[in-house]
């Protein structure tokens, strides 16, 4: 069985039980996370017509390629395995945050995220120390993840299995029980949002996917999550944490969401991949605005739901990022 | 009836711990094991679709129980976190599912003037509608139903409950109980069926017609006016001040027993200007009957910042009501103070007298009036 197919079998739910593989040891033992040179609100698109099969399948193999190709150009190496290796240590316990919530057609790709675990074996981080997550197993399941618990192994699991911190972790307007996955288990967090139309908040991307970290989301949905979104993410324990951001882009939406409307979703093919989430928001609001133009839809701050949130998470009191698209830099591979 | 009774300061305690264990050991002692949530118990058992609801486009629907009229997409809870849109449909999650049951005393509430002296048996949900930065119970108002260890009670159960701890109320309490109006419903008509009461403790924070459907199952409401100005409103509770004054109105317009609670919160709410034009619309809107308590703030949640109310701040504001015409206003969480008497407007005698959630004397009636003076005093007695 290839590498892949084995990964894919043992997240896919239905599949009936998990084989571990022994984590590559290359001995190679380069400095994790602090090598990295760029400029932090520097963005890497990827994009690929040939990541899809004739049915518009993904092909796993060509997801991670195109992973690989991002991940090389933002970190400037020529190997993939040594960009995983400057983000982070073998000993890290890398929780992988994806988004479920829509279930199967708009939630992180199972392909994306296979791709992402063999990134993290390149760079010596063995399966016991990576957990893919979310809000609650029971989103997990829908989008067609397994549960996995087994302390051993690869680990699936929500917020739910684990539960919430007892302490409360406040910012600004924000106070909430975090995950004890972002308190107690990670040591490095790669955030893997899709980037989708929200119909309260405008859209979502990578700083509102830090809801599926909180207790209490629905407590800060009004005024389209503003300043919500950006306080969550300035509470130390996930700002310290996050090593990347990867958009799933691969499907993307522009309106109807957040549940999957296959009518209004289009095939984007790209991942994009940065530091900075407010960068990373900022493009995606940019993409999502571009199709709402294109489709003759009015812009989402003529629907009443602008995220400004945006803006004020690249304030002063937040300073979290770059949200003036002129001042980042946008490479395409 | 006259219920006279004369503590010593031994009897009182005695009984103030006696009340306190049924509170806190009830559960544990009466409570069948099996009652207890597990963990994987399936959600759905307390699933129950919700009464007022709008579906619109898209598996979309508007939720039009409170204010704010959640708009909710499919597979999304509302702001309050205890309901959920299934495919289209609205469902509360929290039908049976509560997270706290005690037996209280009708003083905590409080309810001063509605059966005084009697057991509560008291339930709450998780989840609240409102985002009270001053919450004393936010760890099970903020929280959602899966966060939280929760008993199952099924109405019938509730009603049962109570006949057997001797509670002739149920209350809906400690959290908001709008968000679990459904239950609070059956329950109310499973209380009536054995001769229970129904009393509910609330921020006021729901629509019309929700509200005027509850109150014929409700036999008393207490309305937690958190403050007389709408920036107050928008900044630290998340919510509006109109509602809540159209509740009371509304309460008013169908008979239903009605006290409120105003939490005195420094700097934040108590200026006198603002009580003086409470006191005022009070007048104008409710009557003078109306009985008000001002309640002392200990720091806890999101405002740990500020001091407990000063006494004498409390003071000033029963003043202001008494000044205004409101005949009972009372001070609250300061065991001891005068301002916890029931005082005859009439003959100016204290005709109820506690400490705490005790009370030590009864001189009203069996027809609601002064032992003293025979001045009719509103509430229900009997």
């Amino acid at each position: 069985m290839k590498r892949r197919k084995f990964i894919k079998t043992s997240l896919q739910a239905g599949s009936a039980f998990y084989l571990g593989l022994n984590a590559n040891c290359r001995g190679e033992d380069q400095q994790a996370h602090s090598t990295i040179s760029l400029k932090r609100s520097t963005l890497v698109e990827a994009k690929s017509y040939r990541i899809r099969d004739t049915y518009g399948k993904l092909i796993s193999s060509q997801v991670e390629q195109l992973l690989n190709k991002a991940m090389t150009r933002l970190l400037e190496t020529e190997k993939p395995e040594s960009a995983w290796q400057k983000l982070v240590k073998k000993d890290d316990v890398v929780g992988i945050k994806i988004n479920c919530l829509a279930g199967r057609g708009m939630s992180t790709h199972l392909e994306l995220v296979e791709a992402i675990v063999e990134g993290l074996r390149s760079a010596g981080v063995p399966d016991r120390n990576i957990i893919i997550w979310d809000r609650a197993n029971r989103d997990l399941e829908k989008a067609g993840y397994k549960i996995q618990t087994n302390r051993n192994k690869l680990k699936c699991y929500g917020n739910d299995q684990v539960g919430y911190s007892r302490r409360l972790y406040e910012f600004g307007e924000v106070g909430s029980f975090l995950s004890n996955i972002v308190i107690h288990q990670c040591t490095a967090i790669i955030n893997v949002p899709i980037l989708k139309d929200h119909g309260i908040v405008g859209m979502t991307n990578a700083l509102k996917n830090f809801f599926g970290a909180i207790h209490n989301p629905n407590k800060y949905h009004d005024n389209c999550g503003d300043p919500y979104i950006a306080d969550v993410n300035m509470l130390p324990d996930i700002r310290k944490k996050i090593r990347l951001i990867i958009t799933d882009a691969l499907t993307a939406q522009y309106e109807g969401g957040p549940p999957y409307m296959p009518q209004w979703s289009w095939q984007h093919n790209g991942l994009i991949v940065g530091f900075d989430p407010v960068a990373l928001d900022s493009y995606g609001y940019h993409l999502i605005e571009k199709k709402r133009k294109e489709k003759k839809l009015p812009s989402l701050k003529e629907a009443g739901r602008e995220p400004t949130y945006i803006a004020t998470a690249a304030d002063k009191a937040h300073q979290l990022g770059t949200d003036d698209l002129s001042k980042l830099q946008i490479i395409q591979v | 009836m006259k219920i006279k009774q004369l503590l010593t300061r031994r009897e009182f305690f005695k009984n103030s711990a006696q009340l306190c264990g049924l509170g806190t050991c009830w559960l544990a002692s009466s409570m069948p094991i099996s009652l207890l949530a597990s963990k994987t118990e399936k959600d759905e058992i307390y699933r129950k679709e919700a009464r007022y609801f709008e579906k619109l486009p898209n598996r979309k629907i508007k939720c039009l129980l409170c204010p704010r009229e959640c708009v909710i997409d499919d597979q999304e809870t509302g702001y309050c976190g205890v309901r959920e849109n299934h495919e289209g449909t609205y469902y509360t999650l929290v039908y049976g599912r509560a997270c706290s049951a005690n037996v209280d005393p009708i003083e905590k509430k409080p309810l001063f003037h509605f059966f005084p002296g009697s057991k509560a048996f008291s339930i709450a949900t998780a989840g609240c509608n409102v985002l009270c930065k001053f919450c004393q119970n936010w760890e099970i108002s903020q929280a959602r139903p899966d966060q939280i260890n929760s008993y199952t009670l099924f109405p019938a159960d509730v009603a049962a409950y109570a006949k057997r701890t001797n509670c002739k109320i149920i209350a809906y309490t400690y959290s908001e109980p709008v968000i679990f109006y459904e239950y609070m419903y059956d329950c109310a008509e499973k209380g009536h069926e054995v001769g229970v009461r129904s009393v509910m403790i609330t921020n006021g924070y729901i629509q019309a017609q929700p509200m005027r459907d509850l109150c014929d199952v409700l036999d008393a409401v207490k309305i937690d006016l958190k403050a007389f100005t709408e920036k107050f409103y928008r900044e630290i509770v998340a919510g509006h001040l109109k509602p809540v004054l159209d509740t009371l109105i509304l309460l008013k317009e169908e008979g239903m027993w009605t006290e409120i609670v105003y939490l005195v919160i420094p700097t934040l709410n108590d200026d006198p200007k603002e009580l003086k034009q409470m006191c005022k619309w009070i007048i104008d809107e409710l009557g003078a009957d109306v009985p008000i308590h001002f309640s002392r703030f200990y720091p806890v949640y999101r405002l740990r910042n500020l001091p407990p109310t000063p006494p004498k701040t409390l003071e000033m504001a029963r003043d202001i009501a008494l000044d205004a015409g409101i005949h009972y206003a009372y001070i609250g969480n300061v065991p001891g103070h005068e301002g916890e008497n029931t005082f005859c407007p009439q003959c100016k005698k204290v005709i109820i007298r506690r400490i705490g959630y005790q009370v030590l004397e009864n001189h009203i009636t069996a027809r609601g009036q002064c032992e003293y003076c025979n001045q009719k005093i509103p509430g229900v007695w009997q």
